[in-house]
């Protein structure tokens, strides 16, 4: 026998119906449309025979004791001894030498990636810092602008990290011209006035350790992850940048995800 | 770091143990990727803007162990032996069968049966969770059943002719 509705029940609609997902008028036409159609009644039958093995065989694991070292307090305790060991075991600090090929030393220097890159963000650096009137484009206020902005262009997902932990409010940022493509650049200054920028630019490399480099009383620190190679910017006190650098780095890891 | 925030996070272990044991079928692997979640979640709090926390914890697990996987892709599958013997008893016999069907599907499949069938998360959300639109989530859904009927049935042709 058949039924009079209209408007025939689809595949998507049977899974709805199983998973409860179904709009309330619809459910009656799905109904009817099984008690008509038995091949179909039976296939949402065996779905419903798979959902009741699937809780049959898992639902325990929630019961399950929490193990010891998946317990919130010990996890937020752990200090992220990798990545300093990190830092520590990469810093290198380079002679200082003149110019944008400052990281490429060496003779057989045919400037890589990283110069490039840390070149230009240590240019926009030196450029944009001294700049009190117009020292960004789109201000910080209006953050979440200017992150889909920035996202929006460069291609990949720009986050303007919270450095509040250092003093440091974010100004703004800019889009830049970078090595191979856009480039982000995020500014961010003290109460007093001491500047940090925060580079971004698309990496040949996927990944790479923290290295630091210094000229003319500027230090940076840069590395690539997942293909866009960062350069955070600041003044000579290393210490006071690997730990800006550091909070960037953190906050970036959640990206990708 | 809020209590809030810890303790909604906490609260969600279990839920995650048993979604990441399904997903890997190794309570060890399973484990390490609740670890994982855990830590950048809690590392991420200051980013996490509010939202839905349940739907954000399964979207860093599902990720976790795509890149789990990802890196796994070159080394060659290791299947599972299964103790099929005709008497085991039903419970125990649908458990392995259950799990080896699982097994037998695509990673973004098993995904998204596992989330709508066992955590009841939303197409919606599941869509979000994988970055697809909704009728993608419908097709991937869709084949899964497909494909876990057809095993169970294929295994087990004289089970299934008793009811």
């Amino acid at each position: 026998m058949m039924t009079d509705h209209t408007i025939p029940v689809t595949e998507d609609e049977l899974h709805a119906y199983v998973d409860n997902e179904l709009p309330a008028e619809r459910r009656d036409a799905v109904e009817a449309w099984l008690a008509a159609h038995p091949d179909d009644a039976e296939r949402v039958a065996s779905w419903r025979a798979v959902s009741a093995a699937l809780h049959a065989k898992y639902d325990a694991v929630v019961d399950e004791p929490v193990p010891a070292r998946l317990s919130v307090d010990a996890l937020s305790r752990t200090p992220r001894r990798w990545m300093m060991g990190a830092i520590a075991a990469t810093l290198l600090a380079f002679a200082t030498g003149g110019g944008v090929g400052w990281v490429a030393h060496g003779a057989n220097a045919k400037p890589s990636m990283f110069a490039n890159i840390t070149g230009d963000a240590l240019e926009a650096h030196k450029l944009y810092v001294v700049e009190v009137r117009h020292p960004v484009e789109v201000a910080g206020s209006e953050k979440t602008h200017l992150q889909q902005w920035l996202t929006k262009r460069c291609g990949w997902e720009v986050r303007a990290p919270e450095l509040d932990a250092t003093g440091l409010k974010l100004v703004g940022g800019r889009l830049l011209p970078g090595p191979t493509g856009p480039a982000s650049f995020l500014m961010y200054e003290t109460a007093s006035g001491e500047r940090f920028t925060v580079y971004a630019a698309r990496a040949s490399t996927e990944t790479t350790q923290m290295r630091y480099a210094a000229n003319d009383g500027t230090g940076a620190l840069f590395w690539a992850d997942r293909g866009v190679g960062f350069v955070v910017s600041g003044g000579a006190d290393r210490d006071r940048l690997e730990h800006v650098a550091r909070l960037v780095y953190d906050q970036n890891e959640k990206m990708g995800l | 770091m809020s209590n809030d925030f810890r303790h909604s996070v906490e609260t969600m272990i279990p839920a995650l143990r048993r979604y990441a044991r399904a997903l890997t079928r190794d309570s060890d692997i399973a484990d390490d990727l609740v670890q994982d979640t855990l830590v950048r979640a809690l590392r991420s709090e200051k980013l996490f803007l509010g939202g839905d926390l349940r739907a954000w914890l399964y979207t860093i697990l599902t990720n976790l162990n795509r890149n789990r996987r990802r890196s796994l892709a070159r080394q060659p599958t290791m299947m599972e032996l299964h103790d099929t013997t005709a008497d085991a008893s039903g419970t125990e016999a649908e458990g392995r069968d259950i799990s080896r069907a699982l097994a037998t599907l695509a990673e973004d499949q098993r995904a998204v049966l596992l989330l709508v069938v066992l955590e009841g998360l939303s197409y919606r959300d599941v869509a979000d969770i994988q970055g697809v639109p909704i009728g993608t989530v419908m097709s991937r859904l869709a084949r899964a059943r497909a494909q876990v009927k057809a095993v169970l049935e294929g295994e087990r042709p004289a089970l299934r002719r008793v009811k």
